[in-house]
């Protein structure tokens, strides 16, 4: 226990003296690494713009209330697009993930040695790099539109859907899966009646879960030329139209939270 | 027998659908599949330039194979850099003020006043992406990194403050009362009874904050805020897969990195 002795009395302390040496030397190289950070991004910053901000802010926000309500009528077939970017893409990439998902968890995939790595590959890579990117990547090699964005938003969720499944399928029962292996059952019996029923409800609240995720991120899409609401929002941007972003923002923000509670209502009602 | 027995016996089995009521699964299924209907209709796909753009996509495939990392290498490696700083500010800044407020925002320990205003801006936080956040923050704050450290600061602070949140208002009371009832004043008492509780949370939550802090960093250049997302759209602007892939693969590594430290972290605290 680390105590320290004073006086003739012991007195209890969280840590010995060196542990508390070790903590401090710690914070310091935080620290020092903080600092250097810091001034890193000082010297790449203009002051002068800075000290401006508020200024800057009040003008945007003067330009920008009150939003140009009229302009909403405009704005129905890029929600459309949104929705469809996220739906359709969020249905593809589950397609995809499914046999990922299979082959990456240790206790289904055929081989451990060699197919395992390359699906935790498939999966680190498509989750480690942003869907604008992909979108930025995609519209280079199909063209800006709507099929880039549904196609960004697929390989962006199957590492996100692919890995929550896979912990999943490793977690479930064994028992159940040896009973129904047990009644001489195929490999793909097993699976469809051993593991498939367990994994079935997290499935659903993955297929949510990356819906609503999806929903926020292909509203902003559009920035890149990838279709949906961003379009509209970097148009105007473009121009400087500052009551159409405000209306835009507003629109985004609905959608958000509505989306947000569809994903709660629904997961709340399967688990 | 029981009649139940009796009408289940000599028929086969059958699998218990997923949504045991008939009426929502049919008029689900139906709604559904006339949605794939509409949605494919409004959606016009050039096929002819998906079909032109697949020698591209081959040709970037082809490039991840051989990486330029020389050709633009300061340009790569300013980026890298910067995106590394942006990510590790913004997450000691975003982390030290999402404490408190993580702390107001817990009903257990919090009035109803804090409570009200921490919740709020959580949920501010939550509801903005960090893109529109940085392209705001850039008309204000000119361009370069202090927008985009702004903008990761904000976006760590609704994610972490509202999951410290959650674990401290599902943590043991009975450990906070004993420190309590041993006459400990507030700050004793969050760092004695409630502190040690939630750290090891707060310490897994923490870093796997760092590590989307660090994605989200490599795209904020598209937009001006500073880091490795500029020089990747310029790239991509140029046609320069070799670069580009470079540039994707050193994101990968760094996120790989991330994730294994995270691991080894988080198996030590809990």
């Amino acid at each position: 226990m680390p105590v320290i002795e004073k006086n003739g009395d012991t007195i209890w302390h969280r840590r010995t003296t060196k542990q508390s040496l070790a903590h401090s030397a710690m914070w310091l190289v935080g620290l020092a690494i903080f600092a250097y950070c810091w001034q890193q991004i000082s010297n790449a910053t203009t002051w002068f713009f800075v000290w401006d901000a508020p200024r800057i802010a009040s003008d945007i926000w003067t330009r920008a209330t009150p939003p140009k309500w009229e302009y909403i009528s405009q704005l129905g077939r890029p929600i459309w697009d949104t929705l469809n970017i996220a739906t359709l893409g969020t249905l593809i990439a589950l397609c995809l993930a499914v046999p990922v998902a299979f082959l990456a968890a240790r206790n289904t995939t055929p081989s451990a040695l060699f197919i395992r790595p390359v699906a935790l590959l498939i999966i680190v890579s498509t989750r480690s790099i942003n869907s604008l990117i992909w979108a930025l990547l995609l519209i280079a090699i199909i063209g800006p539109g709507v099929f880039a964005g549904v196609v960004a938003i697929a390989i962006r969720s199957i590492g996100f859907c692919a890995k929550l499944l896979y912990e999943a399928i490793e977690e479930i029962d064994e028992v159940q899966v040896e009973a129904i292996t047990a009644t001489g059952a195929s490999r793909w019996q097993v699976m469809a009646y051993g593991i498939v029923p367990q994994i079935l409800p997290a499935f659903a609240g993955i297929a949510v879960f990356r819906w609503d995720i999806n929903i926020r991120e292909s509203t902003v899409l559009g920035l890149v030329g990838a279709g949906g609401i961003g379009l509209q929002l970097s148009a105007s941007l473009n121009v400087l139209a500052w009551p159409q972003v405000s209306l835009i923002l507003l629109v985004i923000l609905a959608a958000v939270v509505i989306s947000e509670w569809v994903s709660a209502k629904v997961r709340g009602a399967i688990i | 027998m029981s009649t139940e027995l009796e009408a289940v016996l000599g028929k086969t089995w059958k699998r218990p659908p997923f949504i045991s009521n008939q009426l929502l699964r049919r008029g689900l299924a139906l709604a559904f599949v006339a949605y794939l209907i509409a949605a494919y209709l409004t959606i016009d796909i050039n096929w002819s330039r998906v079909y032109e753009g697949l020698d591209r996509g081959a040709q970037f495939a082809l490039a991840f194979t051989n990486p330029d990392f020389t050709s633009r290498a300061s340009d790569i490696w300013g980026g890298l850099l910067e995106s590394v700083i942006i990510t590790v500010a913004a997450s000691v800044v975003g982390i030290l003020i999402s404490i408190p407020i993580g702390l107001g925002a817990a009903r257990n320990i919090a009035p109803l006043p804090v409570y009200l205003i921490c919740r709020g801006i959580v949920a501010i936080s939550r509801a903005l992406q960090e893109i529109i956040v940085a392209i705001l923050l850039v008309a204000i704050f000119g361009f370069g990194p202090l927008a985009g450290f702004l903008t990761l600061s904000f976006a760590t602070i609704g994610f972490l403050s509202k999951l410290l949140a959650e674990d401290i208002e599902s943590m043991d009371r009975v450990q906070a009362e004993a420190i309590k009832a041993s006459g400990a004043r507030w700050a004793q008492w969050i760092n004695y009874g409630v502190q040690p509780q939630v750290m090891p949370r707060l310490v897994g939550l923490s870093i796997y904050r760092v590590d989307i802090n660090f994605r989200e960093s490599a795209i904020l250049g598209l937009v001006g805020a500073g880091g490795i997302g500029a020089t990747l759209n310029t790239a991509f602007d140029r046609y320069e897969y070799d670069t580009a892939a470079a540039i994707l693969i050193l994101i990968i590594v760094v996120v790989m990195a991330l994730e294994y430290i995270s691991g080894i972290v988080r198996a030590r605290v809990q």
